[in-house]
């Protein structure tokens, strides 16, 4: 009976080493770089045009991409945790991001702080999160569903917490207000029209890059206390920790806190950047954020909590560059005059094909696999 | 230490599929004991060590672990009481954590988790003592992936994750049954170790009848969610395992005989 017993337990172990080893070692493994690879080779070619489009573009442009993915970086974070550690694809993100951007600028309004306004922007997207999870655990409705009723809801208590569907800020004391005038002073022997962007730039990347320092590394502390190594358990094997005394429902509760309440954060940081709140700049936020993790786990390929909140940050920060690569260079069509430009608008399609690509990879792989075994 | 009174567990209660798992079970079980339990595919014994564990409510009775009343307690409270090991060696550890990762997990079993730092110095030199008596060479790879380990090590260290923070109860559900032989033997050995050493009151499903026998110091034989045997002392001392196989047929007879006369009807 053992010995019956025995041997299929070990021929699926050896099975899946089968499956596993070659996916490896295949050429998915190399595709992204493949896909640099091809890039790098089309700039080669096109030497000329590229250069000539890139020398036009102000190296500004690059400076407010690298700011903008600092300024992001807190929901490439907030993704890597619901996805990555928790398990659970969670777009609340797409309705507490506007929800920060809210809180923080009709405080702002209000003549608060923009530095005291940051917290309550992170607990305001924690409650959001909160309810996601409260939905999802309690009342036993599946995941996506239950942050996309969450999400629809925040759209009216954003628009309610704000008054209108827009709040500029251009006028209003930011988190970068207290550092402007040693930033001028840094800057005044190239005081022009076009350096006011620059060192507003410049300032936003220094604040931006304090701020995720901070996050990240509070982040990667969490995730080794005893409380953040049950969160990663939770999302490895529930069944498991619940074994060990730990009530899965309350870890998925708090992580979709944590990530919300860091997505709420960014999305007030965001608004001070731009110098206005919208309702509608959460819109597939989602996307972007898993672009940034699986770009930054493609690239720096992160052994450690530590490595991949660096890598997702710096996935965010590539992914931001390479839109504004995209919208820049123009592709002369052959035989016409017309060129072919990709506008703003386009870059939401592109990701999410990108991210579709990303996550086809592993599921064409294995069916791939399949048939080679059927035939082999 | 475990008193189980009239335990009832239906699923798919009031549907066609609706299956009577469990059948006025009453079972005590001093300090101490070492229960093997046997019986066919469908007889219940998965299904009683998870009402033990809590991993669903029961459909009626109720369950005292240590005298304390379980029986509405969920599968998190119970745990401070209960450790598990899991027939497929997959189940029992976290297999994106280092081994001294899953390890603070389960020392951490029935204590409040708090902010302070998972992992330090001095639980690690515990670990590392309690992973040397295997001779696996386990203490020396704390900060290695449980994924890169084997069936047997991976077993090895539930074993140990599971009695680790000293729990009332230790059920495992057919621990050794998807290792090869000689693993199987190995983990058989640390079992019996342990729990020589520890006392712990033990509730242990096989399929395995000799282990039935062999290990522990009371068999229950279980079929269709009832107790049907129960064996200790002298009488179990006297039991063999083709005595055992012969009292399986005699059950299983029954069963045809009373399909045979349902048929004739």
């Amino acid at each position: 009976m053992q010995g019956t017993k025995t041997k299929p337990g070990n021929s699926t172990t050896s099975k899946e080493e089968v499956i596993l080893k070659p996916a490896e070692q295949s050429w998915t493994r190399y595709a992204p770089w493949g896909v640099i690879a091809l890039v790098v080779l089309l700039v080669v070619i096109f030497q000329d045009q590229v250069l000539q489009q890139l020398g036009n573009a102000s190296w500004n442009i690059w400076l407010g991409a690298v700011a903008q993915g600092l300024g992001y970086g807190a929901v490439a974070i907030g993704v890597y945790l619901t996805f990555r550690i928790l398990d659970f694809p969670d777009l609340t993100i797409d309705g507490s991001f506007p929800l920060g951007a809210a809180i923080s600028s009709a405080l702002i309004i209000a003549g608060w702080s923009a530095y005291l306004s940051l917290p309550v922007a992170f607990i305001g997207g924690a409650l959001a999160g909160v309810a996601t999870g409260l939905i999802h655990t309690r009342l036993n409705i599946n995941g996506l569903l239950a942050s996309i009723l969450v999400l629809t809801g925040a759209f009216t208590i954003n628009l309610r917490i704000m008054g209108q569907s827009n709040i500029p800020l251009l006028e209003a004391d930011t988190v970068f207000s207290p550092f402007k005038p040693f930033f001028r002073e840094l800057f005044i022997e190239q005081w022009d029209r076009a350096w006011i962007r620059v060192h507003t730039n410049i300032l936003s990347i220094v604040v931006f890059l304090a701020l995720i320092i901070f996050i990240k590394y509070a982040v990667d502390w969490f995730l080794h206390t005893e409380l953040g190594l049950a969160m990663r358990a939770t999302g490895d094997n529930p069944q498991m920790i619940r074994s060990l005394g730990v009530n899965t429902d309350g870890m998925k509760i708090l992580g979709l806190a944590i990530s919300n309440g860091l997505v709420g954060l960014s999305g007030a940081l965001m608004a001070q950047y731009q110098g206005f709140a919208d309702v509608n700049v959460g819109a597939g936020l989602i996307i972007a954020g898993l672009a940034a993790v699986i770009i930054g786990e493609t690239l720096f390929r992160p052994k450690s909590i530590a490595g991949a909140t660096f890598a997702v940050v710096a996935g965010m920060i590539v992914y931001r560059l390479a839109i504004a690569l995209a919208l820049i260079v123009q592709i002369p069509l052959p035989g016409t005059e017309e060129t072919f430009k990709l506008e703003a608008t386009d870059v939401k399609l592109a990701t999410a094909l990108l991210v579709l690509f990303a996550l086809a990879i592993p599921q064409i792989q294995r069916q791939r696999q399949q048939r080679r075994r059927r035939t082999g | 230490m475990l008193k189980i009174s009239n335990l009832n567990m239906l699923f798919n209660r009031g549907s066609v599929n609706e299956v009577h798992a469990l059948r006025d079970v009453d079972l005590h079980l001093p300090p101490g004991d070492f229960v093997t339990i046997i019986g066919s595919n469908g007889a219940g014994k998965s299904t009683l060590l998870n009402t033990v564990a809590g991993v669903f409510p029961i459909s009626g009775g109720s369950i005292f672990i240590d005298g304390q009343n379980v029986t509405d307690w969920p599968e998190y409270r119970r745990a401070s009481l209960v450790g598990r090991v899991f027939q497929d060696p997959l189940l029992g550890t976290a297999s994106s954590m280092t081994i001294e990762q899953n390890l603070t997990l389960a020392a951490k079993r029935g204590h409040r988790r708090g902010l302070r730092r998972g992992v330090t110095p001095h639980v690690r030199e515990r670990f590392r003592e309690a992973l040397a008596q295997f001779g696996l060479g386990l203490e020396n790879r704390l900060d290695v992936r449980v994924r890169l380990l084997s069936g047997g090590q991976r077993q090895t260290l539930t074993l140990l994750m599971a009695t680790l923070a000293a729990p009332k109860i230790l059920l495992l559900d057919e621990h050794t049954a998807a290792l090869d032989p000689a693993t199987a033997h190995r983990i058989v050995n640390l079992t019996n170790e342990i729990i020589g050493r520890t006392h712990l009151t033990t509730l242990m499903v096989t399929h395995n009848m000799r282990q039935a026998l062999e290990m522990g110091t009371r068999t229950l034989m279980m079929h269709e969610g009832q107790i049907l045997f129960d064996f200790s002392g002298q009488e179990r001392a006297d039991l063999t395992v083709a005595r055992l196989l012969e009292m399986f047929a005699e059950v299983r007879q029954q069963e045809l005989t009373d399909d045979r006369l349902l048929l004739a009807e």
